[in-house]
């Protein structure tokens, strides 16, 4: 541990990332106005004492939206990386772990859309099913599974054939006995790196998405909405473009220095894999 | 080398077939009647009748999925419902600026990322090198819908010097949005330059091309380099792809009227097949760029083709 936290990635990314956590629970005691709360007579004033991020253009106060918005962006976050790392274990250890058609088939899709931009699809499912927090992490949880399910596939294929593992089938363990307890242990470590990673990736999809119009409807607060909304007003309000960036811009580097710091952490060996 | 190519030409037959079939899909996944939701939802019923008839609606799955892949392979991606014109049409005018924007940013990233990567390289754990690894750090970070705001900030709006937005000022236009895009790829290959550059230099050849009498600078870029830049070529083609994608967002940003910002106003409009045919292109063009980098990295590394 002493090691880990002289790692300076690893610390300035434990450091963001900790920070992220707490604005985002602490949201309703930090924010110092209601997010919501406009004050039309005031709109796109600049960054001043009373108001340290300035006003966005229906006269809300940013900071407050940028803390609220830390909410919403590891909402999804946590969503997304929950619900396609459970899907992704679950098809890729069945696929490692049975082999035969099985394999074939959940391989062939993860080809598939491992063959379409990431971003497209997400796009495209969003246009269809309309924009809505909810589609967008549907969206980004069907292109998000595939890394996931790879990963344990190949760690499944390397650990079926260890000794103890054929002790305990021997022994008569039954197949999802075995692979939760003995082959699924072995893959936890890059797991926890490709979950914080994929935390970093889908922050930054929701915020192009919402960027987009295609994510966070208003009046959430939402980075990549506020970002929209900032383009808008360049040149005589540049703080609402600016500011909202920067919190983007740091969410995404605390966790990818976490990621980073815990690769060399828990094994170097481990880079090729991501 | 021809068995190679046929077998990776092979493997991308059911890829493409899969993309075809995601995008078919795609009007079927809008939830509820497809073809109330794209008349709009106080539509008559002639009218939604007349969209299902139009798009094949009525007809069993399978013989629209079948009327739809032999259109598409005959170039016929369907009709606009906006302009009631050809979407390829559109696509074929709006491609040439997507494709000019992605290739002024990989010239940005090379100009950027060449001279930055062999100094670091050759300078390792030098201060230089520690700025090229910061700016490499900043550039993968940033993302372009806040250093495109700001390079809109500093020079369009404050100097004067390049166009806010739109592609009317020829090259000029060209500029911020190329920055824009060009900065993480650049961040990106610094690093792989770096890395495949000094990990080359360490090899004994180049030792013994220096203890043989040549000049260490030759030794670096008549004989190191030349092997460094296999890998960074390959990558090179694959970001091609991934710039494609990426410009949909920097195309918003800076209103430029390539297929990224077709796509999103197809999108807003509910223009279906317009929406499905950028989609299209845009995942076939970043197939076949795929493909080209696989036999790019045949042709410069001769043992992938033993894999």
């Amino acid at each position: 541990m002493t090691r880990l936290l002289k790692n300076f990635a690893f610390t300035t990314g434990l450091l963001l990332t900790v920070a992220l956590v707490i604005v985002a629970i602490a949201a309703p005691l930090l924010s110092p106005f209601d997010p919501d709360a406009q004050d039309t007579a005031r709109r796109l004033e600049a960054p001043s004492h009373g108001h340290l991020l300035g006003l966005d253009d229906l006269g809300r106060d940013v900071l407050s939206r940028i803390i609220w918005g830390a909410r919403v962006s590891l909402r999804v976050g946590f969503s997304v990386v929950i619900l396609a790392s459970i899907i992704g274990i679950t098809l890729g250890s069945m696929a490692g772990y049975f082999g035969g058609w099985m394999d074939t088939v959940i391989m062939r899709i993860t080809d598939i859309l491992l063959a379409f931009p990431g971003i497209l699809l997400a796009i495209a499912m969003v246009a269809v099913l309309g924009p809505s927090l909810n589609n967008v992490v549907l969206a980004l949880v069907v292109i998000g599974w595939v890394g996931y399910a790879r990963l344990v596939r190949g760690q499944v294929l390397k650990v079926r054939e260890m000794e103890y593992v054929i002790a305990a089938k021997a022994m008569g363990a039954r197949s999802p006995r075995v692979i939760l307890r003995h082959v699924l242990p072995n893959v936890m470590n890059p797991m926890i790196v490709m979950a914080t990673l994929g935390l970093a990736g889908t922050i930054l999809s929701e915020a192009a998405l919402s960027f987009l119009g295609l994510g966070v409807q208003p009046p959430t607060p939402s980075w990549g909405a506020m970002l929209t909304s900032g383009r808008r007003y360049l040149g005589i309000a540049n703080h609402l473009s600016i500011w909202p960036g920067i919190a983007i811009m740091l969410a995404v580097m605390g966790l990818n220095f976490l990621g980073d710091g815990l690769i060399d952490a828990l094994d170097p060996k481990y880079r090729k894999d991501f | 080398m021809t068995q190679y190519i046929l077998r990776r030409f092979l493997q991308m037959i059911p890829i493409t077939f899969g993309i075809l079939t995601l995008v078919f899909s795609l009007i079927h996944m809008i939830p509820g009647d497809p073809a109330v939701q794209i008349a709009g939802e106080g539509a008559r019923a002639e009218d939604v009748i007349a969209v299902r008839k139009a798009l094949g609606l009525d007809q069993p799955l399978w013989t629209q999925y079948v009327h739809y892949v032999t259109h598409v392979l005959r170039g016929d991606l369907g009709t606009s419902f906006q302009t009631n014109t050809s979407v390829s049409e559109q696509i074929r005018q709006r491609y040439p600026a997507t494709i000019e924007l992605a290739m002024g940013s990989m010239l940005v990233a090379l100009l950027v990322a060449f001279p930055l990567g062999v100094i670091s390289a050759i300078y390792r754990n030098s201060w230089i090198d520690n700025v090229a690894r910061f700016f490499a750090l900043i550039g993968v970070s940033m993302p372009s819908f806040l250093f495109g705001p700001l390079l809109i900030i500093i020079f369009a709006i404050d100097r004067h010097w390049f166009p806010v937005s739109g592609r009317d000022d020829g090259l000029r236009s060209l500029v911020l949005p190329s920055l824009t895009m060009g900065l993480a790829l650049s961040a990106i290959l610094t690093r792989m330059i770096r890395i495949s550059l000094a990990d080359e230099l360490t090899q004994l050849y180049v030792t013994t091309a220096v203890a043989k009498g040549v000049t260490r600078g030759r030794a670096i870029f008549r004989h190191a380099l030349k092997n460094a830049l296999i890998p960074v070529i390959t990558v090179l083609a694959l970001q091609f792809g991934s710039l494609l994608t990426g410009a949909i967002i920097t195309e918003q940003i800076f209103s430029w009227p390539g297929l990224g910002r077709l796509l999103l106003t197809s999108i807003s409009t509910r223009d279906y097949p317009q929406v499905q045919a950028s989609i299209l292109v845009i995942a076939l063009t970043y197939i076949l760029l795929n493909f080209a980098s696989d036999l790019l990295y045949g042709v410069v590394d001769p043992r992938i083709k033993l894999e």
